[in-house]
């Protein structure tokens, strides 16, 4: 039933907030799909509701209206089948417990071990795949921020999720931390042919990650553009610099600023 | 790496310095404390010797430990059930506090009920608490456990039920995500995520503990520090009080490091600042 369907089919999705001031709209009739094994960047102003949109598709928040399937199910089927990840902007780590413990946390509730695919990477397997091989027993206090970051992507990835959500994960690092976790999120996904759909307000960071960019408008949040961005699979950061990256960047600007 | 630091002689001088700088800096601050006490006792004996204070008013100080080790029999015969009281209070209090706070989290309905009156109770003075108990539960151990568990119960319970819940909303989000039970929830997040704040009030109840069971005491007791305390005032026994006042406080400060030994072991992890 999951295996032939779109990863995420959203229809004429509007979700809004009622509090006793006054009703926030933060989605309006928002339409997109995102096919399996994509990589969709989620671009726009702060208060466009991406963080919003993301945690509907997550069961986080139920839509006000619209209809959305993930994985061919609804949100809250595919969050009991366990398909989701989800990695936060601030890295939730449990203070108490090491990297690796920290990794192993899906495993340990929601029947997670035995909802596991056969052949799934181990918590240890993962952590050297994000780089932190030899800092299994480390707390998360001993770890510097982009650090803290790999490890809750390493626990995201540890229950095999059919679909990675990441709510600007890097929006609190420097920029050399961010930049050369962008390059290993690219690797990590052509390793794992993970769904990704993933939060940012950087255009830079949208197109160099994205294989498609969809742009929303704030208030409402709503769709303006979805852009393929058709760049070499293999890129590392210098492609940046190429004419075809900065010609999407203004196109980008431009529609943001409209 | 060590050649490196051979070859420059200047970098060796500076790391010695600083070492020895270090070493003598630990040094002040072991024995500055003890230097503090040692005169704070010295002021102490002067006085009483220079202004000829009566021995029924205040005590030397060799005369306080004359009686610690004379009377030393009969002070831990007082100790032991001012003891059994504070620690059978202390556990009393805070299990109960522990397992309210828990119900509490869970059914927000029953903590909007409740707590008034938990917070009516506490507004009470622990020396008006204790005849209404004594009344309540008769004269033995019970009333005096009784008064040290009330006095623990409070602060345990407004900690314990602050720790269960400011949980970090992306961890508990991560956790429905995760479909995880209550029960999980529970006990690898809440549970976890209260430990430095339970351990904090637990460090205020142990002192607090004593003082309720020694308060207890006071009202028509005839063993326990408290009763100790005060035959002696009436018997204008100075050095006997100071001494039993002595055994008394050091018991707190004994319960209250074991607390804190405790509180190492089981919370090795920095939590974030605990107001």
């Amino acid at each position: 039933m999951l295996a032939d369907a779109t990863a995420v089919d959203c229809r004429d999705l509007t979700v809004r907030f009622i509090t006793e001031r006054r009703t926030v709209t933060a989605l309006e009739r928002v339409t997109f799909t995102l096919e399996r094994g994509g990589f969709l960047a989620l671009l726009g102003p702060s208060g466009c509701g991406k963080s919003t949109l993301l945690r509907v598709v997550a069961d986080l928040l139920p839509p006000t209206n619209g209809t959305i399937s993930v994985l061919g199910v609804r949100p809250e089927e595919a969050r009991r089948q366990r398909a989701l990840g989800f990695v936060f902007q601030d890295a939730a780590l449990l203070p108490w417990r090491t990297a690796l413990q920290n990794v192993e946390l899906p495993l340990e509730v929601g029947g997670g071990a035995a909802s596991l695919p056969k052949g799934a990477p181990t918590p240890r397997e993962l952590l050297k795949l994000v780089g932190l091989d030899g800092w299994e027993a480390s707390f998360p206090h001993e770890l510097s921020g982009g650090m803290r970051q790999r490890v809750a992507i390493a626990r995201a990835l540890v229950s095999a999720p059919r679909i990675l959500l990441m709510d600007e994960p890097f929006g609190a690092l420097d920029e050399i931390t961010r930049d050369r976790l962008n390059e290993e999120l690219r690797r990590v996904w052509q390793q794992t042919r993970t769904t990704i759909l993933f939060v940012t307000h950087s255009v830079y960071e949208s197109i160099f990650l994205g294989e498609k960019v969809l742009v929303l408008a704030a208030n409402p949040g709503r769709v303006k553009k979805m852009i393929t961005t058709d760049l070499p699979k293999a890129r590392d950061l210098s492609i940046r610099e190429t004419e075809p990256f900065v010609r999407l960047a203004a196109e980008l600007r431009q529609t943001l600023g409209s | 790496m060590v050649d490196v630091a051979l070859a420059d002689s200047g970098l060796a001088e500076a790391e010695a310095r600083y070492r020895s700088l270090h070493a003598r800096e630990r040094w002040r601050r072991r024995i500055l404390p003890v230097a503090g006490v040692a005169g704070f006792i010295g002021f102490w004996a002067a006085l009483v010797y220079i202004l000829k204070v009566p021995p029924f008013v205040a005590p030397s100080p060799v005369a306080v430990v004359q009686k610690l080790i004379e009377e030393f029999p009969k002070l831990m015969g007082n100790l032991a059930p001012t003891v059994i009281e504070a620690i059978s209070g202390f556990m009393l209090g805070n299990l109960a506090a522990i397992v309210i706070a828990t119900a509490f989290v869970h059914k927000k309905s029953l903590e909007d009920a409740f707590f008034p009156i938990v917070v009516l109770i506490n507004t009470i003075p622990v020396v008006a608490k204790a005849p209404i108990l004594v009344l309540l539960l008769g004269n033995g151990m019970e009333p005096k456990i009784a008064i040290a568990a009330l006095i623990c119960f409070f602060p345990t319970l407004v900690n314990m039920v602050r720790g269960l819940e400011s949980v970090n909303p992306q961890a508990m989000e991560l956790m429905r995500v995760l479909s995880a039970s209550k029960a999980e929830v529970f006990f690898k997040l809440r549970l976890q995520n209260s430990l430095p704040y339970l351990f904090s009030a637990l460090k205020i109840a142990a002192s607090t503990a004593v003082i309720g069971a020694i308060v207890g005491e006071w009202i028509g007791s005839t063993v326990g520090i408290g009763a100790l305390i005060i035959q002696s005032m009436y018997a204008f026994d100075s050095a006997m009080l100071y001494a039993t006042v002595i055994v008394g406080s050091t018991f707190s400060v004994l319960f209250f490091l074991s607390i804190t030994l405790i509180e190492r072991m089981l919370v090795r992890w920095k939590p974030p600042v605990v107001a």
